[in-house]
């Protein structure tokens, strides 16, 4: 017979996930605990992600160009339909979605050591004992850094996306810059743009919140952080996979 | 005054505290004393509500900590100063910072006056030259002490030490039992030492309360723990380093 504490073990994390939720939601009226740390956290998570974001979209971008291009041989088909490919492509899935999984490793995978190594050490305990929030003081301002910083990255990453491909396109004699935003342009809603824009939202709260989740109820030492650290990252992952399916399905 | 009554509680179906009732009378320094695994930081945790007890109370000055709203636990815990058995320092942070955190959280004091509170906070633990370090620099007793000035930065009324002297060496338990003595007399503190340490117990103790396998076994002034013929608690402090003989010679 299976262990019936195993089996409910998933709607016990959830029940507190839950909790942990709807105390940070209470908790934002408390703007001076965090105010500092919000600050600090939009430069840690939002600023200092840039150069990897950038990175991974300019070569995002960068091979959907090349791979379009290998895939359109046909003379009757105008090369600009490489850019009206590309830019929707970044806009709509890569420009998110490869950014999303990044994150979870970079942003997910740090607040879940940082907080679990603050419970093992006691460190939350002693913002408790003191009379503080530790919620309000340690999780409201990731989730809230997480929620406004990941948008940011996402509009970095389809502009870098789509200037990696238009600069393979020029210099892999593909087709020119101009043909390249003129597709690019010509296939442009800007609903795409407010789709992508929410899924960076949602990514990001599916990242910050279930790394901090999973960080916050940290137990067992050492051991007990590189666990919560991987299942932060791990978990995050595919719930950003459930999610996409989810909002595609339900906005598009 | 802190009233703990009839408290138990388990955990995963273990039972770590078993109808324990206790007062901690004002200004006195209770020790709460048992081997590894007894009980006691648990206890210590129930005092500030940082675990809730599966039935019983915990009265601080006659407020049932876990039945009031969050918000008036906290300002219940602001009375208390905690000394975590690790030091619990916040490791992004200088010594001197930590300190001033507490400070800078509930208090509207200007920057000049919050760094000489912070400073002196630091004086009175014999650390005033350490402030620009992190605690990664600092060896174990200097964090220990780092963070008992962290605990005494808003003058509380009552300060719980976990395992105050626990890993360091006799020379620095004896300081840090000095510290516990002096700010108690100094701030007029209600002080509560978590311990296995008989040595400490003894130098600096009015009462102790023997927590064993989740019970409260014994308690008592510490004449009546020499006078004790419990066979139980005289194990516990015959297994001690400093015996009660000697330690009692020495207190």
């Amino acid at each position: 017979m299976p262990d019936l504490h195993l089996l409910l073990r998933p709607f016990f994390s959830l029940g507190r996930y839950s909790l942990l939720l709807s105390q940070a939601f209470i908790s934002l009226g408390e703007f001076k605990t965090y105010r500092k740390n919000l600050t600090e956290q939009m430069i840690r998570i939002g600023i200092d992600s840039i150069p990897i974001i950038a990175l991974s979209a300019a070569f995002s971008g960068a091979v959907t160009t090349v791979q379009t291009a290998y895939q359109l041989v046909s003379p009757l088909i105008p090369k600009s339909i490489i850019g009206s490919i590309v830019a929707p492509s970044m806009i709509l899935e890569l420009g998110v979605v490869v950014p999303a999984f990044i994150l979870a490793g970079r942003v997910g995978a740090r607040i879940a050591a940082e907080l679990g190594t603050m419970r093992v050490s006691e460190q939350i305990d002693a913002l408790e004992a003191m009379g503080l929030n530790s919620v309000s003081y340690l999780v409201v301002p990731r989730v809230l850094a997480g929620l406004v910083m990941f948008p940011v990255l996402y509009i970095v990453a389809c502009f870098v996306g789509i200037g990696g491909g238009v600069l393979v396109a020029e210099l892999g004699g593909f087709l020119s810059a101009g043909e390249f935003m003129q597709g690019a342009r010509e296939f442009f809603r800007p609903f795409d743009a407010v789709f992508g824009i929410i899924k960076a939202v949602v990514f990001g709260f599916i990242i910050t919140t279930i790394a901090a989740f999973k960080g916050y109820y940290t137990r067992g030492g050492a051991e007990g952080v590189g666990r919560s650290t991987t299942e932060a990252a791990v978990t995050s992952c595919v719930f950003i996979l459930l999610g996409d399916l989810l909002l595609a399905m339900l906005l598009l | 005054m802190i009233e703990i009554k009839n408290i138990t509680k388990s955990f995963d179906e273990r039972i770590v505290l078993q109808d324990v009732s206790l007062t901690i009378e004002e200004g006195e320094t209770h020790a709460i004393i048992g081997r590894s695994g007894s009980g006691k930081s648990v206890l210590m945790k129930h005092i500030i509500g940082l675990l809730k007890p599966d039935s019983g109370q915990v009265l601080v000055d006659n407020v049932d900590i876990n039945t009031v709203p969050y918000g008036e636990l906290r300002t219940v815990r602001q009375q208390f100063g905690v000394l975590f058995q690790g030091g619990a320092l916040f490791d992004s942070m200088t010594a001197f910072d930590n300190v001033a955190f507490p400070l800078r959280t509930f208090t509207d004091l200007g920057e000049k006056e919050l760094r000489e509170r912070a400073q002196e906070c630091l004086e009175l633990v014999r650390l005033d030259d350490i402030g620009s370090k992190r605690p990664s620099e600092l060896s174990g007793g200097m964090q220990k002490r780092v963070a008992l000035a962290r605990a005494i930065a808003l003058r509380p009324r009552y300060v719980i030490y976990d395992e105050p002297t626990s890993g360091l060496d006799p020379e620095t338990s004896n300081r840090i039992d000095e510290l516990i003595r002096s700010l108690a007399d100094q701030l007029n503190i209600t002080s509560i030492v978590v311990t296995h340490d008989m040595h400490s117990v003894l130098s600096i103790a009015d009462r102790a309360s023997f927590v064993h396998e989740g019970r409260l076994r014994w308690i008592g002034t510490i004449p009546e723990l020499h006078a004790s013929n419990d066979e139980v608690l005289l194990d516990f402090v015959k297994a001690n380093e400093y015996q009660i003989g000697n330690a009692g010679a020495t207190a």
